[in-house]
């Protein structure tokens, strides 16, 4: 489903990803961790379309098509969907407009047309039940005074209702209770499909504890430096990154 | 009213003429004693009002162009401008779409407006495509029955000669300011609207109806009164672009409330904005006030202002009775070249006054934009209150935003409240809503709407429409 080849990325001048390589099956989870400053939101905003990352050498390939020619847009409208470790606030934007025009854009581009508004009202109802969020939430501005828990449940709300063909979660754990955690966790768990492939990235072994993925990535400088299972993590829980960075040198 | 509605009136038999009083002769451009008699005399005034109006001009010649907005303009030669000119004559106009530019028209597709208000809008020469008299007829009965006068000031002198002399000038005196006084000297069009005691007036009104405003409109004079109890809500403006061979305007518009009146006047304001150099664009220089004269009344501004060239725009409000109310709710947006230094003043005089200001400002391209609000208190105003509220979002990096707020408080009792904002439309933002799949524009427009909505819900709804529809036109391109 995605194909990331020796991707090299460099963020004003400084090269952070150095040749990753990176392959993800339909139906699988994969968790990318690295100690900080390793590349693992780097790797995510790029595959997203984030502006001030300069692609030096690499691709990077979905279902076939080369996702760096495309806009921002047309990755979502594609199936690529980001979770953002800090959702933006904006003022004035009701969360369930900004919902159904998502969900609309990336219809009409697929060419399934919008979505009838009742339709699209049970279809959020049904995605906040599960996400134990209230009704209130879709009225208010998109992120705005929320807590920090309440976006990531925003985040996972979003990814329930445009239902991407590849969820890309950076750091959803950041910052969570571990009953949010919970919650957050089951609305992932509950994404995992045949057809669909999810990418966490993080920092903490806990999360993969609720969330358990088919493949571990050890990023570590710019480059996957070891994969393994869900062991692996646990590894990294207990012996650290460093031990990882000596066995590989 | 519904827009359905508004089609089928225009759609109505041309009855007889509204504003026919306009010959076809045009003055020569300058500007004397001569040139407001002649005015004068064209509207067939009586003797006091062309005394009122060379009252004006004598002290005009005494006064000197403020200086001190933020804004860059050449000085304007006042004798090089013609001060009374007859529509175009139909052989002058373009004679149909065709010859008309794609782009103005492009722009009207955009917002949506009706097909035959598209060729009105655009000047062609085309016999009652938007019959405006036939609207005015209808809703002149209506009004009448109800005691509501609504016509052209010209009208209003001719007929109401009381009235005007009871209220013209006496909430923006002749001498006010530079540009009131020329306005008072020169003025050729506006409307009068009187409501009287315990009337609710039983429609929006709206100058937008009188389409030959559009082509007249470059020293209009508005005045409306609401006595005790009266209320009163009236539309100034136009969403569609509107051309203008004068480039400068100086409107005034004054606003009467007595005790428990209330007047609700919005405005649209999109005049020609120059081209991307802005060459063209329309000079507006505009003195809006509203006296709260009598106790518990209420006078509430909300504009939209996205065009012209210069904006130069203060609508005020004089709290002087008890427990009165003032509001101003305002959007300004500027892109390309374009400059404006706009605001409100609020003057605390009675008991109990209460004001509230929410100003948001945009700016896009090279554009340069400046808020300024004085918030005066005086010594009598005991217990009262100001918000003020002043946000600015800059989109792209060659644009500018100012604030100036001016407190004068004489009252120790008084409550201010500022809280003011400057924000870059968030790159954040628009990622975060383009990575949901959303396109650039759209995410603009959406964070651009979100930032105004404080402001679009004080409108009445179909202008609420019209303006986001607006927005969305003007800042297209903002980005990117």
């Amino acid at each position: 489903m995605l194909q990331v080849n020796d991707l090299h990325v460099s963020v004003e001048g400084n090269e952070i990803l150095k040749g990753l390589t990176l392959t993800i099956k339909a139906g699988e989870v994969h968790a990318i961790m690295g100690p900080n400053g390793a590349g693992k939101s780097t790797l995510s905003a790029v595959i997203a379309g984030k502006d001030g990352y300069e692609v030096t050498q690499g691709t990077i390939t979905f279902e076939g098509k080369d996702v760096l020619e495309m806009e921002i847009e047309e990755r979502a409208q594609a199936g690529l969907l980001l979770g953002f470790q800090y959702p933006v606030e904006i003022p004035g934007v009701k969360n369930i407009y900004l919902l159904k025009s998502a969900l609309n854009a990336q219809r009409v581009a697929r060419g399934e047309g919008e979505m009838p508004a009742p339709e699209f009202m049970k279809l959020v109802k049904e995605k906040l039940g599960y996400m134990k969020m209230d009704a209130s939430f879709l009225q208010r501005a998109v992120n705005e005074g929320f807590s920090g828990g309440e976006k990531k449940r925003n985040e996972i709300l979003q990814m329930l209702v445009l239902q991407p063909k590849l969820a890309m979660l950076d750091e959803i754990d950041s910052g969570l209770d571990i009953d949010a955690m919970k919650i957050v966790a089951d609305g992932v768990n509950s994404l995992r499909a045949e057809d669909r492939a999810i990418l966490l990235v993080t920092h903490y072994q806990r999360l993969l504890d609720y969330i358990v993925p088919d493949k571990v990535h050890v990023l570590v400088d710019g480059r996957i430096v070891k994969t393994g299972d869900a062991e692996l993590a646990k590894q990294l829980e207990a012996n650290g990154y460093e031990g990882i960075e000596e066995s590989v040198a | 009213m519904a827009s359905e509605e508004m089609e089928q009136l225009v759609r109505r038999e041309y009855k007889d003429g509204f504003v026919t009083d306009i010959e076809s002769d045009t003055l020569p451009p300058g500007l004397d004693e001569n040139t407001i008699a002649f005015i004068s005399n064209k509207k067939g005034e009586p003797e006091w009002m062309l005394e009122w109006r060379l009252d004006a001009y004598r002290q005009w010649l005494k006064m000197e162009a403020p200086s001190w907005a933020h804004l860059d303009y050449p000085p304007i030669d006042y004798q090089s401008i013609s001060y009374f000119s007859a529509p175009k004559r139909p052989e002058d106009r373009p004679q149909s779409l065709d010859e008309v530019d794609p782009k103005l028209l492009e722009t009207y597709e955009k917002l949506g407006i009706p097909l035959h208000e598209r060729a009105a809008l655009a000047g062609v020469a085309v016999d009652a495509v938007f019959d405006s008299v036939s609207v005015a007829t209808t809703f002149k009965k209506q009004l009448g029955e109800a005691g509501v006068i609504f016509c052209s000031i010209s009208e209003a002198i001719r007929d109401y000669p009381e009235l005007i002399k009871q209220y013209l000038g006496t909430v923006v005196p002749v001498a006010d300011n530079y540009f009131a006084a020329l306005n008072s000297a020169v003025f050729t069009d506006g409307s009068f609207v009187f409501v009287p005691e315990g009337v609710t007036c039983p429609m929006e009104l709206s100058t937008y109806f009188r389409i030959n405003a559009a082509n007249t409109g470059q020293f209009e004079r508005t005045l409306i009164i609401c006595e005790s109890r009266a209320q009163v809500s009236y539309l100034e403006g136009c969403t569609a672009p509107m051309r203008d061979e004068n480039q400068l305007h100086a409107a005034v518009v004054e606003l009467v409330a007595l005790d428990d009146a209330y007047i609700k006047y919005s405005t649209v304001q999109n005049w020609y904005p120059g081209d991307e150099n802005g060459v063209g664009g329309i000079y507006n220089f505009v003195t809006k006030r509203g006296d709260c004269r009598g106790d518990r009344s209420r006078i509430s501004w909300t504009q939209v202002e996205t065009g012209s060239a210069i904006t130069w725009k203060y609508p005020s409000c004089v709290l002087r009775g008890k427990d009165s109310i003032g509001e101003f709710y305002s959007v300004a947006v500027t892109n390309g070249r374009q400059q404006a230094d706009t605001g409100t003043k609020m003057i605390h005089i009675g008991e109990g006054t209460r004001s509230y200001i929410v100003a948001k400002g945009i700016s896009a391209g090279r554009s340069d934009q400046s808020y300024r609000g004085l918030v005066k208190i005086g010594p009598r105003a005991k217990g009262a209150r100001n918000f003020t509220q002043c946000d600015s979002l800059l989109i792209g990096d060659k644009c500018g935003a100012h604030t100036f707020p001016y407190q004068e408080i004489g009252n120790s009792t008084a409550t201010i409240e500022h809280e003011a904002t400057t924000s870059k439309i968030g790159e954040d933002q628009l990622f975060y809503c383009q990575s949901r799949g959303i396109s650039e524009e759209d995410a603009v427009s959406m964070i651009v709407n979100g930032f105004c909505k404080d402001v679009f819900q004080e409108l009445p709804m179909e202008f609420a429409v019209e303006a986001e529809a607006l927005l969305n036109v003007t800042l297209e391109g903002a980005v990117g």
